[in-house]
Order: structure tokens, then sequence, then C-alpha cells
């Protein structure tokens, strides 16, 4: 570090600035701050969680978890997501290599992985809809489809931006930006991943076991 | 085809001509207003060829200090409305004795909630983060933010969400259910025309932008500091704007998820919050508080951190326990979380829960007690220049004390029993949202003027706004402290008790005084322009200043600082003009700045016809702009160069513009 | 005689001022029921207590503003003073000590006059005598008046509710739609009255004569009308009263069913004080527990069902949605509109009124679909 200096008033020699600039740009605290959202987002689940913790056991007379999930196709789910998180670091082992198509071809995976998520997650909720347990049936199922389908949304998101940053990677490579893109995508999937756990968990095994 | 009704319905929902309230003439006289008003401005800004300069240098830029000043002009702006709503309802409350009135409930219950509303999430918010963002860069010797484009997109999305408020004013109609919108009030059983959906999608919209640049500030505050600013060396105003920034990442996602759930209670037809299908209202009301309260401390601590910057620098001191200062700021973001439930004392939870939340919203008033004395000790053996600032403080203290005071009155829940709900309540929080808040505002305002635009504010318009906002503010509230302990509620339309209209008699013309004080504060910036040579400030500290805000000129540049500061002590430019640091003329580097960027005001377009799609059912509105949405925001993250170079002999010429101009001062 | 005339002008104010509040009733400050006697002298101690901080911290404060003020170069300028461990520990410690005083009169006093307890005295010197029981009322706030039911009288009232001094009283509170407070400030208070929900609120009146009682949390169009008279009066009287009014006297009539207990809580403005000499014993629990409505299944029912693990397959199909008359918030048309409302269908059916979950099996309850609700409607 460089440093202009200037005389003190007791004698002693103070830096006043840097004349060589080394100081944090704009970028720099770009992990931070996607972490800060994503506490601000897990505080949104925390929500929804908390809303099914009171009104979950409110069937209002009518359908009961135990009536309803099928556990065997979320265990199914479940799976996609967690082999989605699982070729997601592969893409990121890759990446670290410097391999472009190696990350793109693992990203691929992962896409996959999570449109089969969505996917069996739409059949589950149009087959609770038809037999007539829909959101509005009762306060149980209001939380249920919310938490459920708030984290569906953000899956779905996470595909498109996954697909955006395909698009982006094999048209420029692996460069910082990139990089640095691929890294708070990773933190997004991880940590829905995460989410998906306490809701397996604690919305389905508990609902059906409990 | 065009016969069909159904036709019209799907392409313009719920809108009709009965929405636009053509047969009052109150708002019809509003919009006449409003509208050549906008029109003269509209006319002006072209007549004198205006868009080219506003767009390139104001609506797309991304530098803080200009973002922090449009959202004062929000701010500014919005407080004439939410003020002509509180002159209305203060003359409603005067007049109507045994008679109507002029405000219908239609209208009326549309006013209180427009109010609140507005001054919370379109005053205050905008005030407080317009002063975070203009000072806190420059306070900790960064360029910018961290994101400056995200900057620029959260401005724009509270201004959008100002923008659906002021919507509901000519098309359709505002929430009738106050500030909060309990339900099942708010429920579309109960509320089901489009006034509570404008309140949902205004505060989604809003909510984003605030949610968005709490990250930006923090990760700001954390990660862009001058070398040798540690922690304990921020300035205090920083580590307010650092704790209140916090506060808005932990709450503002709970605030905008019960919004959630309430919008899918009246579109969707979930049972959140119905008692009839399993659903419970507690849950809202529970939820909106565990926002609604930490909402206050994101008011007040940035309030008080400019109340301990004016302090310290017109008593010519450093701020007496620092250290206690920050502690006392830290304890009470922790305790914000813990006091909702003192909201709702009276919904019977219980004397072992009530005493609980009693207690510890009192506890908060230790750590508060204690920034009291700190400022009271900071005048002590200082040497007080009555500077405009100065003088709000010394408003400020007396004020808040007793607001405080009310405010313990109101934690015992045995006393709230009584108080709740009435006009003591809405006097005690006016007391410390107007005695905290806003004079912490007005103060921050006339503090930091100079560093924005390059001259002081004129004092004597700034001293008698002061006095007519301190003398305002008692004789509008000092009346309503009175009719609580006689039991009147609040929100009340009408009256039958004649005894009691003295006292509205007194509060509206307290009202009339506050409009005087916001009078003479817009006439002070008019005056000031005008005389902006006699007032012209070129060292960049008019104040003898301690912060390094004041190490800079005033505008700063674009880039802030020529050379990143370092700093060695408390109160950094203090320290740098004891020790005799003088301005280098020299060695200038190339600086690295964010580029300008239109995304932002796209997006935040968008996003109100999302908005007023959603709220008029034109479901191809809100499915086009949400799909445009992500397109845009697809588009902008194609666009890799964000970036540009300000040369090192551009730097070295406008350093030395400066040099001259101190010189020849 | 110049300077005393001015003093007198500026007092001049604060003179008005206390003719003004001496002028007024402030009920808070001197209730007439011994529960609010109470809150008045809590509110008095903590009052003063804060004032021996706030006042000194007040006083300081101007006077260190005024005495170290720029111009007035002999006060001593210390600009490197800014710490004092002792006075950091005085200025943390003085406000804590006031809290720990306050926090304990708090908790004690929030749980003496928790509205749920039941009283122990009716007034400072006068114990609950043994054996005297509280008279009960059971109040519902509908949109936007006031219902009053006597269960142990067996009759019910609208917008007036009259009490017995000196005996102690015990409100149980629900609402037909949206949240309301009843409040009567002379009395104790107030307390939510909430759809679904029962709250209670245990107080006591020492001194006949009128007082006013309203909603004290915002609930719609009509709530700036939302208020009674309360007449408290002696115990002879309070009986008089309860006699006239079941003998249909006095303006009374009528027994309030629940039917028409369904007309009265259609959204109406100014009701008028109103008897009824009669009233269904069931009603206010009907009320609270949400199925008034021929047909629609009861809260608890519910709970009590869905404690058991549900009902099965039928639960897909018992539900129907009816259009109701709401009140809701102010309309530029006028109070009240139509508004679809599902609701949850019971199985019990006129011959049956318990229920069938009251026949259960070896196997659980047995249950049926009765089809007469289905088309029953609320109106």
């Amino acid at each position: 570090m460089s440093a202009s200096v200037s005389p003190a008033s007791d004698g002693e020699k103070v830096v006043f600035y840097l004349e060589k600039d080394e100081h944090a740009h704009a970028g720099s605290s770009t992990a931070l701050g996607f972490w800060l959202y994503l506490m601000s987002d897990c505080l949104i689940f925390a929500v929804l969680f908390a809303c099914y913790g009171v009104l979950g056991r409110s069937y209002a007379a009518g359908p009961t978890p135990k009536e309803l999930f099928d556990l065997p196709l979320v265990a199914v789910n479940t799976a996609m997501l967690l082999f989605s998180s699982i070729t997601y670091g592969f893409a990121m082992l890759q990446m670290e290599g410097g391999k472009k198509w190696g990350t793109l071809f693992w990203l691929g995976v992962t896409g996959l992985f999570g449109v089969a998520f969505i996917g069996l997650e739409l059949y589950e909720f149009n087959h609770l809809i038809h037999e007539g347990a829909g959101p509005w049936r009762s306060a149980f199922l209001s939380s249920f489809f919310t938490l459920v389908g708030t984290h569906g949304l953000h899956v779905s998101f996470g595909i498109l931006w996954l697909v955006v940053l395909m698009i982006q990677v094999a048209h420029r490579g692996l460069i910082e930006d990139n990089r640095r893109r691929l890294m708070c995508l990773s933190l997004f999937w991880h940590f829905l991943d995460v989410i998906w756990i306490g809701v397996f968990s604690f919305v389905y095994l508990m609902g059906v076991l409990g | 085809m065009f016969s069909n009704p159904d036709f019209w319905t799907s392409v313009f929902g719920r809108l009709s001509f009965e929405s636009l309230p053509i047969h009052e003439p109150i708002l019809v006289a509003t919009f006449a207003a409003v509208a050549l008003g906008g029109l003269a401005l509209l006319g002006a800004v072209t007549y004198f060829r205006l868009w080219g300069y506003l767009w390139k240098e104001w609506f797309t830029s991304v530098d803080h200090k200009k973002i922090g000043i449009m959202y004062v002009i929000l701010a500014v702006v919005m407080l004439l409305r939410g003020f002509a709503d509180a002159l209305m309802m203060r003359t409603q409350q005067a007049i109507a004795f045994d008679n109507p009135g002029f405000l219908p409930p239609h209208h009326y219950d549309q006013v209180f909630t427009a109010h609140g509303v507005i001054m919370i999430f379109f005053v205050a918010m905008p005030l407080v983060t317009g002063l975070m963002n203009l000072v806190v860069p420059l306070q900790i010797g960064a360029r910018d933010v961290s994101f400056p484009f995200l900057n620029n997109f959260s401005f724009w999305m509270t201004t959008a969400g100002a923008i659906i408020v002021m919507m509901s004013l000519f098309i359709g109609e505002f929430a009738m259910t106050g500030w909060l919108a309990f339900p099942p009030l708010s429920d579309i059983t109960n509320s089901p025309g489009v006034g509570v959906d404008y309140y949902i999608w205004a505060l989604q919209v809003a909510g984003v932008g605030t949610t968005l640049s709490g990250v930006n500030l923090i990760a700001t505050i954390v990660k862009m500091r001058a070398p040798g600013m540690t922690m304990m060396k921020l300035p205090i105003f920083t580590w307010t704007a650092l704790c209140s920034n916090i506060l808005i990442v932990a709450s503002f996602p709970v605030l905008g998820a019960t919004l959630a759930l309430l919008s899918l209670d009246r579109y969707v037809g979930t049972n959140f919050f119905t008692a009839g299908l399993g659903g419970n209202a507690m849950m809202y009301v529970n939820l909106i508080w565990i926002w609604g309260h930490p909402e206050v401390y994101i008011l007040i601590l940035p309030a008080f951190g400019v109340f301990s910057e004016i302090t310290s620098t017109f008593c010519g001191k450093r701020l007496f326990g620092y250290t206690s200062m920050v502690y006392a700021t830290v304890v009470i973001t922790i305790l914000a979380y813990l006091v909702w439930l003192h909201h709702f004392f009276t919904m019977g939870s219980g004397a072992s829960v009530n005493s609980f939340f009693g207690i510890t919203t009192m506890i908060i008033s230790i750590p508060t007690g204690a920034k009291i004395f700190n400022w009271m000790f900071t005048m002590f053996r200082g040497r007080i220049r009555y500077e405009v600032p100065m003088l709000w403080v010394v408003g400020f203290m007396p004020t808040f004390v007793i607001g405080g005071m009310t405010g313990v009155m109101l934690a015992v829940p045995p006393a709230d029993f009584q108080f709740h709900n009435t006009l003591f309540l809405v006097a005690h929080f006016h007391n410390v949202i107007i005695g905290g808040v806003l004079f912490g505002m007005l103060a921050g305002i006339n503090y930091w003027f100079p560093k924005a635009f390059g001259y002081v504010l004129d004092p004597f318009w700034g001293k008698l706004s002061f006095w007519f906002w301190l003398v305002g503010f008692w004789v509008a509230f000092g009346p309503l402290y009175v009719l609580g302990l006689m039991g009147v509620t609040r929100r009340l339309n009408h009256f039958e008790d004649g005894s009691l209209q003295i006292y509205f008699l007194i509060a509206a013309f307290g009202a009339v005084l506050i409009a005087c004080g916001i009078a003479c504060f817009l006439i002070q910036l008019v005056v000031s322009f005008l005389r902006r040579e006699q007032l012209r400030d070129v060292t960049g500290d008019p104040w003898d200043g301690r912060t390094l805000e004041w190490s800079t000129s005033s505008p700063p540049p674009p880039y802030n600082f020529a050379f990143t500061p370092v700093i060695h002590d408390h109160d950094a430019w203090y320290d740098m003009k004891k020790r005799g640091f003088k301005m280098p003329l020299s060695g200038f580097q190339p600086i690295h700045m964010p580029k300008n960027t239109g995304t932002g005001v796209i997006l935040s377009i968008l996003s109100t016809g999302f908005a007023f799609g959603m709220i008029w059912y034109m479901w191809w509105l809100a499915a086009g702009s949400f799909a445009l949405i992500v397109l845009g925001a697809i588009i902008h993250t194609f666009n890799y160069h964000r970036d540009y170079w300000i040369p090192a002999d551009e730097v070295a010429r406008t350093e030395q513009a400066r040099s001259v101009a101190v010189a020849g001062d | 005689m110049n300077g005393m005339s001015r003093k007198i002008l500026r007092l001049l104010p604060l003179m008005a001022l206390m003719a003004v509040l001496t002028g007024c009733k402030l009920s808070v400050l001197h209730p007439s029921g011994d529960v609010a006697m109470q809150q008045r002298d809590l509110i008095v101690a903590s009052t003063v207590l804060m004032l021996i901080i706030v006042v000194p911290v007040i006083l300081l404060t101007l006077y260190f503003a005024w005495r170290y003020r720029a111009s007035n170069t002999k006060a001593k300028y210390d600009p490197e003073w800014y710490h004092s461990t002792g006075l950091e520990v005085i200025i943390w410690t003085a406000p804590l000590v006031i809290i720990v005083a306050l926090g304990a009169l708090t908790w004690v006093s929030t749980h003496l006059l928790d509205p749920y307890r039941p009283l122990a005295r009716i007034d400072a010197s006068r114990p609950v005598p043994e054996g005297m029981a509280p008279v009960e009322v059971d109040v519902v706030a509908l949109d936007w008046k006031w219902l009053f039911i006597y269960p142990q009288q067996g009759f019910a009232t609208v917008n007036e509710l009259a009490v017995p001094v000196d005996v102690p009283i015990q409100f149980r509170l629900s609402s037909s739609s949206v949240m309301n407070t009843l409040s009567i400030p002379e009395m104790a208070g107030m307390v939510y009255a909430m759809p679904g929900m029962v709250t209670r609120l245990h107080a006591v009146m020492n001194k006949p004569g009128d007082y006013l009682g309203f909603s004290a949390n915002y609930s719609g169009a009509g709530f700036s009308d939302m208020h009674f008279n309360m007449r408290a009066m002696p115990q002879a009287d309070f009986d008089r009263w309860v006699a006239e009014t079941k003998a249909g006297q006095g303006g009374s009539q009528g027994n309030l069913g629940r039917e028409e207990y369904l007309a009265l809580a259609k959204p109406s403005i100014k009701d008028a004080p109103r008897r009824f000499a009669s009233v269904d014993p069931g009603l206010f629990n009907a009320i609270a527990d949400q199925c008034v409505e021929p047909g629609r299944m009861c809260m608890s029912e519910m709970a009590r069902l869905d404690a058991r693990g549900g009902i099965g397959p039928v639960a897909a199909i018992n539900t129907a949605t009816r259009r109701v008359y709401a009140g809701g918030v102010a309309r530029r048309e006028g109070v009240g509109h139509e508004s679809d409302r599902t609701y949850v269908l019971d199985f019990c059916t006129p011959s049956r009124p318990t229920g069938l979950l009251t026949e259960t099996s070896e196997a659980g309850p047995v249950l049926a679909l009765a089809p007469a609700p289905l088309t029953g409607t609320p109106e």
C-alpha cells in the first residue's frame, strides 16, 4: 500500500489517503449482498412455515394430510431436487476447472432435474384440486399450497435464471462476471434445497406419519 | 364483439366509468389542480428542454447522492398529499358535531387510511432512505454504494408504490381499513372494492424497493468502509443506518409475506385469516406487527443518528459516550423484535404474556434514555452554535422525552386497557414520529443540504419553519392527549358530545400552524435557491464538521473522493483537520465508476402496470407487464459493460477547480 | 406594574387551559368503577415514577442548551471531554432503576387487573361478599350495534346496557363479522370483541348513572355511531328493570331466536335501543361458534372432527357457497352489500339437533350427509 505522507502536528508521519486505489469496488460485495437477500427470502419462508405450523391442523372438517399426501411421489420429487443440487455441485467443479462445456452440461442436467421436480409438483397440485382439496377448502390447504407453491415458484425462477446463465456462459465463457453469477445461483439453488428438506419433513412426513 | 359485456370485462376488468369519482367535488377539484399543476410542470420541463437533462443526469443516475436527493423530493411531494389528508381529518373532526361534517365515511375512512400509509411508507421511509443514501457512502469514504443499479431500481420501485397510491385518488378508491388493514375488515367480504388491493400492491411494490435498498446499504457499510475505519470508529449516523437497514432486511419480508397471504385470501379465496374455514385473523395481527414494530425503529434510529451528528458538530465536541451510544443502538435493534404484542394487549392474550411484552417495551426506554443523556452531556461544556439544525435538536429532546414517557404509560397493560385506540395513543405516536423522526429528518435536511447542493439553506425561513412546527405540533396534539384522557377513540367521523369540540378546534388550529411550518420550509427552499450565491459554501465544510462527508467539496464530485481517505480516529475529518491535512494537488489516478442505466425506470413503470392490472382484474395487463418485467431483468443481465473510467486529468481538473475556489474564498 | 401585567398576560393561556380542563370530564382520571379506578391509580403512579427522571432531564437539557450557547464565553468549553465512566454508569442505571420499579408494578398490576380474572373486591374498602354471584352479560358486536344477552335472566337488549351497582359483572364478548372493542372508560376500559372468538371482562360499577359505551376499534361504515348508553343502577332498580323487560313492558317485546338474530345482524346504523323479552339460550354460543345459520357447522364441531383426524372422503363435498348481506367498509351507494361466503355444512338435521357425531361406533364416528341443510338459506 503506497501512500502519501503529510506531517502531523505532533511530528509523527500520518497517512491521510491511499495514493494507489486498492479500495473495494462494487462487485466485491456481491456474495454478502446475495446472502443478505437469501436471508430475507428465508424470512418469507419462515412466515409461511409459521402459518403452516399454526393452521396445519385446521382441516375445517375437510381432507387431511393422511388422505391427501402420496409419500412415494413426494419422495421421488425430493430425490429430483437433491440430485439437482449434486449436479449443480458438479457444474461448479467444472467451472473451477475452467471447463466451459462441462459446466454447461451439468447445468443442463440440473435444469432437467428442476423441471422434473416442478412437473411432479404441478401433477400433485392438479390432483389435489381435482379431488376437491384446493387451497380454498381449509386453512390447512391454504397454508400447504402457499408454502409448497412459493417454493415451487422459486425453483421455477431458478430454472429460468439457469437457462439465461447457460446462454451467457455459452456466449461469453466463464468470465469473472459469469462465475460470480454462477456462484449466486449456486447459493440460491442449495438454499431452495434446504427449504425443501424443511417442507418435506415438516409438512409431508409429519403430516402423514405424525 | 364490442357489444359483448364479457369482452369489455376481459379488457377493463372491474374498471368502468363509475370508478371515476366525478360526483365528489373535492376529488374533482383536487384532480383539476393536480392535472393543471402537472401540465404546467411538464410544460415547463419541455419548454426549458430539461427532459434530456433530467433523464441523463437524474432519472437514470446510479449516483447515490442524486438518488438520495430524489428520495427526499419524493418524500416532500408525498408529505403535501399526506398533510392535505391530515388537514381534512382535522377539519372534519372540528366541525362534525351533531352534523355529518363535509366528509362522509366513504371518503373520510379513505383519508385516514391514506394519511397513515402515505406518511409512513412514502414520507418517513423515503426521507430516511434518502438521507442514508446521500450521507452513508460519504461518511465511510466510499465512492458509491455496493450495488449502484440496485439503488436506482429501489428508488423507482418506491416511487412506483407512491404512484399507485396516488392513482387510487382519481381511479377507484383507497382502502378504508386503517393503515394496517386488519382482516376481517380487509377481506373480500367486508372490503369488496379495489381499495385494499391498491393498498396491498402499493406496499408490495414499494416494499421490494425498500428491502433491496436495505440489502444494498448493509453491504455498503460492511464492505466499503475506508481503510482504518473499524466498526467502532464508524460515524454514529452510519451505525444507526446499519442497524436500521438490518431491521429493514429482517422485517420487510414479513410484511411482504403477510400482504401476500391477505392477497391470496382476497384473490384466490384461501382461508388464512377467515374464521369460517379454519383461518385465524389473529395471525395477521401478529404478523403485521412483527413487521410493524421494527418499522418504528427503522424510522427513529437514523433520526437518532442525525441528532448525534448535529449535536456533536454544533457543540464543537466529540459525541459523549460514543461506545454506549453504539450499544444502545444495537440493543434497541434487538429489542425491536420482542415487543410487537404491546399493540394489542386488549385482544385477550392473558396476563403473563401481556406483562412480558409490557416489560420488554419498557426496557427499550433504558437505551433510549441513555441516548438522551449522551446528547445532554455532549452539550455539557460544549460551545453550542444555534444554527437551524441545532434548533431542531433542542426542540426534539424535550418533545421526544414526553413522547417516550407517554409510550411507557401505554406499555403498562392495565393502563392500555384505557388508552388503546384512544386519541392518547394517536397523540403518543405522532409525538414520537413527528417529534422524533420528522424533526430529525428536517434537521438532517438543513444540516446536509449544503453538502448536496453547495449552498446552505436560508436560516431565517428555517428558524420560522422550526418554530411553527414545534408550536404547531404541541397545539395540534396537546388537545388529543387530553381527549384521550376523556376516553375519546380514534377514527371517528362525527361526534355528539359538543363539549369536545373546543379541543378539536384547537387541534385543527395546530394543524394550520404545522401547515405554516411546511410552507416556510418550502419557501426556505425557494429563497435559498434564489439567494444561492450569497449562501454559497465553497469549502465543502460550512459547519466546521467532524465526519468525512465534510472533507470533500460541496456538491461532491461524482467520485466523492479523489483519493480514498485513511482513517485514524473517530470524527475522521476533525482528526485530519487537527493534524494539518492538506488537500492533495497531484498524483491523481483514473477512477472506476458505474454507468447510468434506464432499466430501473422501465422496470418500475412495468411494475406499476402490473399492479394496476392486478388491482382492476385486467389479467392481460398484469400478465403482460409481469412477463415484460422478467424479460427486462433478463435483458439487463446481458449488458456486461456497466462501468467506465473517469480519466486522471479530468479528476485533476475537478480538484484543481475546487482548490481555486477554496483559495479565492 | 407593567412587569406584573405582562406576567399575567403570559399566564392567560395557561389559565384558559386550566379552565377548559376543569370544565371537561376526564373520564379516565375520574372513573366510576373500581377497575377503572385502579387503572387510574396505576396511570398516575407510573407517570409519577417516570416524571422523577423526565423532569430533571428536560430541565437539564434546557439549562445546558442555554448555558453552553456559543455567545456565553464564560461557560467552560472542553472539546476533549467526551467520556466519563461514572456518568455513563449513572445514565444507564438511573433509567434501569425506574424501569425495574415500573416493571414490578406492571407484572403485579397486569395480573391483578387481568380482565379474565374474577373480581375480588367491589371497591377499595369492600371485598366481594361471600356467595355474591356476578351478573353475566354476553356481548355481541354486530354491524353496527351492540347486542347484550343476559343469560341468567334470559332476555336481551340492543344498544342498551343496564347493570346493578356494586355487583361484579362478568362479560363474555364476541362479534358477528369484524373486530370491535367494547369500551366503557368509566368502568374498565376496553376489550376486543372478535368473530369466532370469545374474550372476557370482569368489572364493577360503583356509582349509579348513565355512562357512554362504544366501539373503540374502527369497524367499517357505521363505526362512528356504534355507541350506547350504559345505565348503572341500584340493585332494586335493576331487578325492577329486569322484571319489566321480561314481562314485555317498557317497550320490550318478542323473543330473540336464531332467525330474529340473523335479521338483526344485518348491517344497520343508528339503531334505537331495543329489548327482547326472551332469548334463545344457546344463541351466544352459536354466534361465537359461527353457526347460527341453519345447516352451518360450528367451529367447535370442526375442531373436534379435525382433532379426530378428519372425516374421510365426504370432506371434499361438504361445503356450500351462499349469498349473504354483509356490512364492511363504507360504500358510495350506501350501507351493506351482497357477498358470497363459503360455509362448511353440518351433519345434523332438525330431527337430530345435536348432530350425528354423538352416535359413535367402535370404528369411530358414524356419519351421514343430511340433504336438508343444503337447500336452507340464512335469510
